[in-house]
């Protein structure tokens, strides 16, 4: 199933991207020709497989609820590209789903 | 508002006679441990803005999560105490959309491996309807699960500082990554009339269950405890389930009640208009008491859950969870029911207490030598009254559960009557003092003195020569006649009851 | 004595300086030098901290006048790749979106080089965010192979690879996410090793598939890279995936370097068609070699190792999508587009397509496909299901071998711009690799000999167990001592690219 130009435009929304017209057209032609190829997966026989998110099984990684020294707002807001009021400036924030 | 229209509404008890409502709540708390969900940062209110970050909760590229083993241990006791099934193996999963209150543009949450599934929580509604004026509700929840709160936007511009029409924000990420537990609950359904009084009663018992738990202080009005209430109304005995609204951010009791209100109202005038309820979400303005559509959205969100790979699994052994269960304190509904008992109330008056909020209070003026009835009486009707006349919450106002207990001691010895008490009440709370120091300034011990009470006696008689005659004549209950005299004479700081016996003894009744 | 110095190994630098021979400010300036004269050919620093590199080396020496005792590696310089954080110089990931960008923190394993007296030298480049196999996606330019400067170095370690294959520093430190250590050390014919996953600490290395990427050593001997491994490795408390166990004993394996007794299996899934005839060969001769070091070979089929390249190819985009999310000019790095007219969604979205190039942006889309709604189960999902069965193979095979062995790579160093619009071409540069990163076992890729019809470095792939890092060191030794006996110079001498 090929992806279609629409599909690709949804991708850059979802993932917060302004491609432009162009770059999406080639990225279409791009993704399509690697999806086909990645798809490949589909063709094992996978039945009653177990996925693994982990190659290293490890449970039960905890810390102990202690503070640790903070960077401080200084350090926290150096490289910021806006600061007011301390805190990290960013343009105005459409309104909440 | 924003400008919409004003939404048609059915008046509440005619919706209800056509539709039935169910209901369902997301409840947010923020955890009380030291530390936040996945760094070592302070989980505190307060503090100088984004001074309490890390590269973690920052989300500074190369930082990576540590789970606070607290947090799972506390979520683990939520978790039995609803009654939950504990995983015994889950994983986190990350949530993904941008937000700039979000420092990695996704959020550690669980999706379909929750922590805790499937438990309840039994509730005792007020009903007037119902024999002793509650009903018992039990609220089934499908899961607890544990996730990373997000950071704190100001918003600049605009008119009203809200987030629509602000000029740009500014972001705080001190709460960032605070863990938050979200707990969700099965559809309530069958509540009818009820369901706004349920929604309100489950988050209030939810509340108390947290502070048992000592999970979570629960400042709703920090916003450590965020209910979100899922409403849906449809014909009555249709056996459908309706379209839901999601009202989002009722960050108080009422508003919950209230939302769902609303929501019922709401849903009934557009279902009779033969609309279809969207599917939404929607904001509660504690103000105007309505709910408003959020942003409509250009799509579905899509979130992209898959399992956290910087997070190992979460495989609470059975003996960690029997540990805990082991250490749970009583809960609220059992301390309730053992209380009652011990206090020897009927469930109507024990209702009443809870009700007003006042079970600690009573417990604690009790565990400080009060008697049940003596505590139930002060804090039901003086301090309720005195509570809802400045506004204020009774467990805050500036009076204690000791201070209380001394009143009534004060009483039952005969030092104070009960108008008396009241002053000293009024004193304590204008800061006078203890009950003690009140009545010494303000010289309110009851006059015991023999000499000047049977003067008063002496006086009232004189100045009632016809009251007198018929108590001579054997009419011993207008002997209460003289009784208010001499009270009124000594202004209230008589013992009334010296007072009658005197009265008598001089007329030869006694 | 400053060009012998710079040719010296890492062990034999850290004697030298131990025994007073020479001072590490000596060793710093040397390879300071030498990177003044080479880098702008090779570019391979995206930043040279010389002032930092002398102080270290100096506080090195002063500790040794001091008498207090010194590390293995202390006043050893390193390269370090642009992805781990450092407080004192920038972190950019190669990328545009974080020209610039100071990190206030150091990651566990750059505060584990400094607290060993090494003297990190400066940031390496790389492919952005560590996606690619040439070093062609750096923002700032690629970096060339010292065999051949018209020709790759190999991705996304690259400019660590080539530091070291340019004698500009003896030891670097790369990260290993489908084969980001082993194909760059193969092509540029040096040793890179991928330790067990968890081996070695992940805070502080900017992510790019969280599940696979490792950090791991790159030097020109099997030993120097076993000395950097135990001296960066361990347990790291603020990395919830690192392993709690001792450190594997490669310093000891790597002086073993014997392989009798040892049953070594070949994978041939690994090998075949696509693969270039000069790297089957040497990888033939290699297998032979060892052979007559004593060891049993057999062949072993891993019969899912033909989909370790797709199922990488959706797990490493999905991940990438999600940790890449940062990026979006709020709190660092660039921003785009602010005029104050445009809202916090538009900027995040223009700052994210001005600030990643096109191969990010390729993933980030690929990633988000793979995880969105309606195709998880399809791909990300199944991926996860090949995943496994990669791991069962290993499984299999490791009950009746030690080490598995393959050719690094199925080709050479390709030439700079073959590659870059066919992301198919490039992604097949990882074909040998992609499955120990997808099973997180150790591997190590030692140099075998050159192409015959290139002359371009061929690397021999040895494979172990999860946590049994040890045995890709001491066969790794062993197959370079004796190749080194039979050419009688090390393979770096024939290097010819710098003249």
């Amino acid at each position: 199933m090929p992806i279609a130009r629409d599909d690709v435009a949804h991708l850059a929304r979802l993932s917060r991207l302004a491609l432009a017209d162009g770059e999406l057209d080639h990225l279409a032609a791009q993704l399509d020709v690697i999806i086909s190829a990645v798809a490949r997966v589909q063709e094992v026989a996978a039945e009653g497989i177990p996925p693994t998110s982990h190659a290293v099984p490890l449970v039960n990684v905890f810390r102990d609820d202690v503070e640790w020294p903070c960077l401080g707002a200084e350090k926290a807001l150096d490289q910021a590209p806006a600061v007011e009021q301390q805190r990290f400036r960013v343009p105005r924030i459409l309104d909440e789903d | 508002m924003a400008g919409g229209r004003a939404d048609a509404l059915v008046p509440f008890d005619e919706a209800l006679t056509r539709y039935e409502p169910v209901i369902g709540l997301e409840t947010h708390v923020e955890l009380g441990t030291v530390t936040k969900m996945f760094c070592g940062c302070p989980a505190r209110f307060g503090g100088e803005p984004n001074s309490l970050v890390c590269p973690v909760c920052l989300g500074l590229p190369g930082s990576l999560p540590v789970t606070n083993r607290a947090a799972i241990e506390y979520t683990i006791r939520i978790g039995l105490a609803l009654n939950c099934t504990i995983a015994d193996w889950c994983r986190f999963a990350r949530k993904n959309y941008f937000y700039p209150d979000m420092p990695k543009n996704f959020q550690i949450s669980q999706y379909d491996e929750p922590l805790c599934t499937n438990g309840w929580l039994d509730i005792s509604v007020e009903d007037p309807d119902a024999d002793g004026g509650t009903r018992q509700v039990r609220v089934g929840i499908e899961r607890v699960h544990l996730e990373e709160d997000t950071a704190k936007s100001l918003h600049v511009g605009g008119a009203t500082g809200r987030i629509h029409g602000a000029d740009y924000s500014l972001v705080d990420y001190n709460r960032a990554g605070i863990p938050l537990v979200e707990v969700v609950t099965k559809p309530i359904e069958g509540t009818g009339a009820l369901a706004p009084t349920v929604a309100h009663t489950y988050v209030s018992e939810l509340r108390d269950l947290m502070r048992a738990l000592e999970v979570s202080d629960v400042r709703m009005e920090e916003g450590s405890l965020r209910a979100d209430v899922n409403t849906s109304i449809a014909p009555r005995g249709s056996g459908v389930l309706g379209t839901r609204s999601e009202t989002k951010n009722d960050n108080s009791l009422r508003s919950a009640e209230r939302a769902v209100r609303y929501e019922i109202e709401r849903q009934a005038a557009v279902l009779d208009a033969g609309m279809p309820v969207a599917l939404e979400t929607r904001h509660f303005h504690e103000d105007s008491g309505v709910t408003t559509a959020g942003r409509s959205k250009e799509e579905a969100q899509d979130y992209r859950y898959f399992p956290e790979p910087d997070l190992v699994p979460v495989a609470p052994s059975r003996e960690w969870v029997e540990q805990i269960r082991a250490a749970l304190p009583e809960l609220p509904s059992a301390r309730r029911a053992r209380l009652e008992a011990e206090w020897g109330l009927s469930d109507r008056d024990f209702a009443a207490i809870h009700n007003a909020g006042a079970v600690d209070l009573v417990a604690r003026t009790v565990e400080a030598g009060a008697s049940p009835a003596d505590a139930r009486k002060w804090w039901l009707n003086e301090l309720v009254r005195r509570a809802n006349e400045s506004g204020t919450e009774l467990a805050d106002l500036p009076i204690t559960a000791a201070d209380v207990a001394r009143v009534t001691a004060l009483v039952a010895s005969g030092e104070l009557n009960d108008k008396l008490a009241r002053q000293v009440i009024e004193g304590v709370l204008a800061g006078e003092g203890t009950p003690d120091e009140v009545v010494a300034a303000r010289g309110l011990a009851i006059v015991s003195d023999e000499g000047a009470l049977t003067a008063a006696v002496d006086e009232a008689i004189a100045a009632h020569p016809d009251v007198a005659q018929k108590v001579r004549d054997g009419k011993v209950a207008a002997a209460q006649a003289l009784v208010g005299a001499v009270m009124k004479a000594t202004r209230g700081q008589a013992d009334a009851a010296r007072a009658r016996e005197l009265i008598l003894a001089r007329l030869g009744q006694a | 004595m400053a060009d012998e110095l710079t040719r010296m190994s890492a062990a034999g630098l850290a004697a030298a300086i131990a025994g007073g021979e020479v001072s590490a400010l000596e060793v710093t300036d040397a390879h300071l030098a030498r990177i003044g004269e080479v880098d702008e050919s090779v570019h391979a620093f995206l930043h040279v901290a010389a002032d930092g590199a002398r102080r270290a080396a100096r506080a090195v020496d002063e500790r040794r006048a001091a008498g207090e005792p010194l590390g293995p590696l202390a006043g050893v310089p390193l390269a370090l790749k642009d992805l781990f954080t450092t407080t004192d110089m920038p972190t950019t990931c190669g990328s545009a979106i974080l020209n610039g960008w100071r990190p206030p923190y150091d990651a566990t394993i750059t505060q584990r080089l400094r607290e060993a007296g090494v003297v990190i030298l400066g940031k390496t480049n790389m492919d952005e965010f560590a996606m690619g196999s040439s070093t062609e996606n750096s923002a700032f330019g690629p970096s060339h192979n010292p065999w051949d400067l018209a020709r790759v170095p190999g991705g996304s370690s690259g400019g660590s690879s080539a530091a070291v294959a340019a004698f500009e520093a003896p030891l670097a430190i790369g990260t290993d996410t489908g084969g980001s250590i082993r194909q760059p050390a193969a092509v540029c014919g040096v040793v890179g090793v991928k330790p067990t996953y968890g081996g070695s600490s992940r805070y502080g290395v900017v992510a790019f598939a969280s599940s696979l990427d490792t950090p791991g050593p790159l030097a020109r001997t099997v030993l120097d890279a076993a000395l950097l491994h135990e001296t960066m490795s361990g347990h790291d408390p603020c990395d919830s995936t690192s392993v709690d166990a001792p450190v594997p004993p490669v310093v000891a394996a790597a002086r073993q370097a014997d392989v009798s007794g040892l049953t070594i299996g070949v994978v041939p899934e690994l090998g075949g068609e696509g693969y270039q005839p000069g790297v089957l060969a040497r990888f033939g001769e290699a297998v032979g070699l060892l052979e007559s070091l004593g060891a049993k070979v057999i062949e072993v089929s891993c019969p899912h190792f033909s989909y370790a390249l797709p199922a990488y190819y959706l797990i490493a985009p999905s991940e990438c999508s999600s940790n890449l999310a940062r990026f979006d000019g709020m709190r660092y790095g660039l921003r785009a587009g602010d005029d104050g007219t445009r809202s916090a969604e538009e900027v995040m979205a223009l700052t994210r397509e001005q600030g990643f190039g096109a191969e990010v942006k390729r993933r980030i889309m690929l990633g988000t496909y793979a995880l969105s709604s309606g195709y998880y189960d399809a791909y990300y999902g199944k991926a996860q299901q090949v995943r496994t069965l990669i791991i069962r193979d290993f499984e299999a095979a490791f009950e009746q071998v030690d080490v598995l062995v393959s050719p690094s790579t199925p080709t050479t160093a390709f030439p700079i711009g073959e590659r870059v619009d066919d992301p198919l071409a490039m992604y097949v540069a990882d074909l040998c690799t992609i499955p120990s990163d997808l099973a997180g076992n150790a591997a190590l890729s030692v140099p075998c000999g050159l192409a015959a019809e290139d002359g371009l470095p061929v690397g021999l792939q040895i494979m172990a167990p999860v946590l049994a890092d040890d045995r890709v060191y001491r066969v790794g030794a062993a197959v370079e001592a004796a190749l080194e006996r039979r050419r009688g110079h090390p393979l770096l001498d024939d290097a010819k690219g710098l003249g």
